[in-house]
């Protein structure tokens, strides 16, 4: 099974892919920019400040999502041994950071005009605040250990206190009063939002998915070369 | 109509700044990425073109390496 980790066989691929995902990433977001701004309806009761939903949701969604992908990678590379996973999870990390503060920053830009302040210290806002934090310890713990070992231990125990956090920030709204709203998006019931809100905000999801699959891919590109680099110096 | 577009009533600011905020921030990591890959390149070409002939066809044995070196076009 580990053959198909093999460094020379997986750059064949990742070499490659970044062209075709950008082009796709160009037009999935081009589409969901129209719905998003031009084509879908205003909230009865926001009116059409509810279109920052379309990139405050995705957003808050794919650094949740990528930050249980780097602690799930980390755990089963530490306990597998498989330092490519944790090449994988180090690629994937600034796109999570960034989609986190853009959840954060679009977030207070919304609340300005539904709850009348930037910011407040709610539950879920404040989650979402320590979830940036981890992910900021993460990436410096990568810059400021040299030795691998050490790297590979620091940064499985900040993915797993930081996973502590995930559930915290989906269930807050359950948990305790909050200024934000019970999820309207549900896997199994019924959702409670309306199929012209839901269809861009998936392909808005879908664009926002695109970009940090680019990213990943092109952040893993320049590690599989570095890694080359020092090769070449013990040839 | 741009006009409605643009002002939202009243929501124009918030939305475009919003919306805006998000734009930069991609295209900031974006072309930070591709700064970081094609430094890396270059410094594995310039090391590349260091090494004698025997070296070289060592090197050349791993197909990554000539990967890198024809992936002149890049992303």
């Amino acid at each position: 099974m580990f053959k198909y980790f093999e460094l020379n066989k997986i750059f064949l691929i990742t070499s490659k892919a970044p062209r075709y995902v950008l082009f796709l990433f160009i037009i999935v977001l081009s589409i969901g920019l129209l719905e998003a701004l031009i084509f879908s309806p205003e909230d009865y009761k926001q009116g059409d400040a509810v279109r920052i939903m379309y990139v405050h949701v995705p957003s808050a969604w794919i650094s949740l999502g990528i930050f249980s992908l780097i602690t799930l990678l980390s755990i089963i590379g530490y306990i597998f041994k498989i330092k490519n996973f944790f090449l994988i999870s180090k690629s994937l990390a600034p796109s999570g950071f960034i989609f986190n503060i853009i959840a954060l920053v679009t977030g207070s830009i919304w609340g300005r005009p539904t709850w009348g302040t930037w910011w407040a210290w709610d539950a879920r806002i404040t989650a979402m605040l320590i979830l940036a934090l981890f992910y900021l310890l993460y990436l410096l713990a990568w810059r400021v250990f040299e030795d691998k070992d050490k790297v590979f231990k620091a940064t499985l125990i900040i993915t797993i206190l930081g996973i502590i956090n995930v559930p915290i920030i989906k269930y807050s709204v359950d948990w305790w009063n909050t200024l934000h709203q019970p999820a309207s998006i549900n896997i199994f019931t019924k959702s409670s939002i309306d199929i012209s809100m839901l269809f861009p905000l998936m392909i808005m999801t879908a664009a926002f998915a695109l970009f940090s699959l680019l990213i990943f891919l092109m952040k893993y590109n320049t590690e599989l070369i570095k890694i080359k680099n020092k090769g070449l110096d013990r040839l | 109509m741009i006009n409605d577009i643009l002002i939202m009533n009243g929501y124009g600011l918030y939305v475009w700044s919003a919306f805006a905020f998000t734009l930069v921030s991609f295209a900031s990591l974006y072309f930070i990425t591709k700064t970081q890959y094609i430094k890396e390149r270059n410094k594995f070409i310039v090391k590349f073109g260091t090494l004698n002939s025997e070296r070289v066809s060592l090197a050349k044995s791993q197909g990554m390496n000539k990967e890198i070196l024809s992936n002149t076009s890049s992303i």
